[in-house]
Formats: C-alpha cells, structure tokens, sequence
C-alpha cells in the first residue's frame, strides 16, 4: 500500500515536470516571445510590432533552430538587454521582493481584515445582548395569555 | 485585545500614509529624471551626466569625463531606428571637417544586438568612437525622447545645446558644435 502511494506520487511529479522540462529544452518561439519584452515598448514581443521586437523574433528563432535552451535564450537577450526584457522577475537575490512582497501583502490584509471583523464581532454581541429592553409587566402577561390561546 | 488590534492596525495605516507621502516628498524633491533636456528647454545649460561604457569598436571602455577639455557631440543612435541610418553618413562627414579642431564625435548606441550595431558602423564606415549602452541607462538620465537625438556638451562637461530627431543638415551640427566651442 505505501509502495503504492509511492509510485502515485513519483507519477504525479512526472506529469508536472515534463513539460517544464520539455518545455525549458525545447521552447517555442510563442511561449518566449510571451515571456521577453520589447526594450522600446515595454510590451511583450508578442503584442509588438517595432523594429527591435521584430529583431529580437527573429533571434528567438534563430536560437531555437540552433538548439538553445529556454534559458540560455533568455540569458543571451538579457546579456544585451538587461533584465528589463524578462516579462516576470526572476526569483532569485533581490528580485524574490517582486514575488514575495505581493504575497505578504495578500497575507498582512488577511490578517488584519479578519482582525477586525472578529474584534468588531465581539464588541458588538454583548453590547447590543445588555442594551435590549425588558418587555414591560403588562405587556408580557398580555403576549402569554395571546400565547397560551394557540395551546 | 480589540483596542491593541485596532492600534495597530491604525498605526500601520498612518505607517503606509506617511510613506507614500515621503516617497512623493523625495520624487518632487528629486525633480524630473530629464533634467538635462528641461535645463535646455528653460534656456539653460546643464551638466552632461557621465557615464563609462564598453567601446562598440574596439577594446575597452570610454568614459566621458575623459573627454573634459574638449567639444563633444554625443549621438545617440540604434541600427534598428530608420532615421539613424539617414543621418549617419552627415555624422562621420561632419566628424572628418571637425576632427582637427578639438571636437570629439561619441555615438551611443542604445537597446540593441551589438551584432547589428557593428555591422552598422561598417555599413556607414563610421570611424569616430562608438559605445554600447544595451540597457539603455543613459537614456533617462541625458532625457532621451527618441533616436536619433544628439547632445552638444563644452569643454568644461556641460550640455549646451541638443537636437531632438535627425540631423538633416550640416549647418544643423555645425551651430550646435560652435555654441559648445563659444561656451568654453
């Protein structure tokens, strides 16, 4: 049984690393021209039509054809260009912030609106539990003789 | 509990308000990034940022401050922008008539393959000194708004004159290059 569990698993990283890996060894000139940005036009090559964003396909495609990994593709256009042509920050030293920092924003909101709703929560219960009125004598003998007719 | 809470959470608001707020202190006191092209605009002169980039043409790199002393024309150019090639050929024969007279002709060349860059300074026989700027970070700092676009910096490093666009005629370099040799 726990063999199973074992062969499940290894099956189930195998199915999500192959096209990672497929994908890093043998990348298509689509998937780059997503992932890289034009240097004039700060969109991605994809979407671009300027002259440098077609220069930059075309080396795309000539890196493809001699072989390049998706990496190595990047990391020449990067050589040249700077990191400002990588769509997405790479995560790795400095750059990390771009990633972690939404998270942690996602994460302190979280906290602090449910601080909130709780602490609003628990100040509201009893406050409004003590301040309801008492039924008045008469009333509540008129609302139980009402009520003991319906028995 | 509640009320610590609620502290600190309006601490942590004031927090983010009175960072903002510092952050828009230190943009306005910063000023703009083109400075170099609002100087010229108000009619005054500004200093030439400096910058060390590798030579496209050769060997090793090429600071400007190195230039102190001389008149430069500082071309700021592509292989891919169209009007570069236009005015190249007017560059190198405005950079032979001026050469002998203490002026210096220093093309930048900015986001590009530096593979398409050399092969433009053969096309064009280009022979004054050429640096590569892929990443473009003198872009902001000069206040680029295209390329071409060229800068007339003095003897004593300041930019005294600047032509956005390309140079469509000799007379055109030749006003900028005298106004730089007249500051100095």
């Amino acid at each position: 049984m726990f063999l199973k569990h074992k062969v499940v698993l290894a099956l189930a990283a195998l199915a999500l690393a192959s096209p990672a890996f497929a994908s890093e060894q043998h990348p298509t000139a689509a998937e780059l021209e997503s992932e890289l940005v034009c240097p004039i036009c700060d969109s991605t090559l994809d979407t671009s039509n300027a002259e440098i964003a077609r220069r930059m396909k075309a080396f795309i495609r000539v890196r493809i054809a001699a072989g390049d990994t998706k990496s190595e593709i990047k990391g020449k256009l990067v050589d040249q260009f700077g990191q400002g042509v990588l769509a997405v920050p790479p995560r790795q030293g400095f750059d990390w912030l771009a990633w972690l920092l939404p998270l942690a924003g996602i994460g302190v909101a979280t906290v602090a609106v449910g601080s909130l709703a709780w602490g609003w929560s628990r100040s509201r219960s009893p406050a409004e539990t003590a301040e309801e009125p008492a039924l008045d004598p008469d009333v509540e003998r008129r609302l139980d003789r009402e009520l003991d007719r319906f028995e | 509990m509640t009320s610590r809470v609620r502290l600190g959470g309006q601490i942590l608001a004031v927090g983010v308000v009175a960072a903002l707020l510092g952050l828009l202190v230190w943009k306005v006191a910063k000023g703009d990034d083109n400075s170099v092209t609002s100087s010229l605009a108000e009619g005054r002169t500004a200093a030439a940022p400096d910058f060390t980039l590798a030579k496209l043409d050769g060997d090793g790199e090429l600071a400007l401050e190195s230039l102190r002393g001389k008149a430069v024309v500082l071309n700021f150019w592509a292989s891919w922008c169209g009007p570069c090639k236009d005015e190249t050929p007017l560059l190198q024969r405005s950079w032979k008539r001026w050469q002998d007279r203490g002026v210096v002709f220093v093309g930048v060349d900015v986001k590009d393959f530096r593979g398409d860059a050399r092969s433009f300074l053969r096309r064009f026989g280009v022979t004054y000194p050429n640096v590569y700027d892929g990443k473009g970070s003198t872009v902001g700092r000069y206040g680029v708004t295209g390329f071409p676009e060229t800068y007339f910096i003095d003897a004593r490093g300041r930019v005294v004159y600047r032509i956005a666009g390309p140079v469509d005629e000799a007379s055109e370099l030749d006003e900028g290059i005298e106004r730089a040799l007249a500051a100095a």
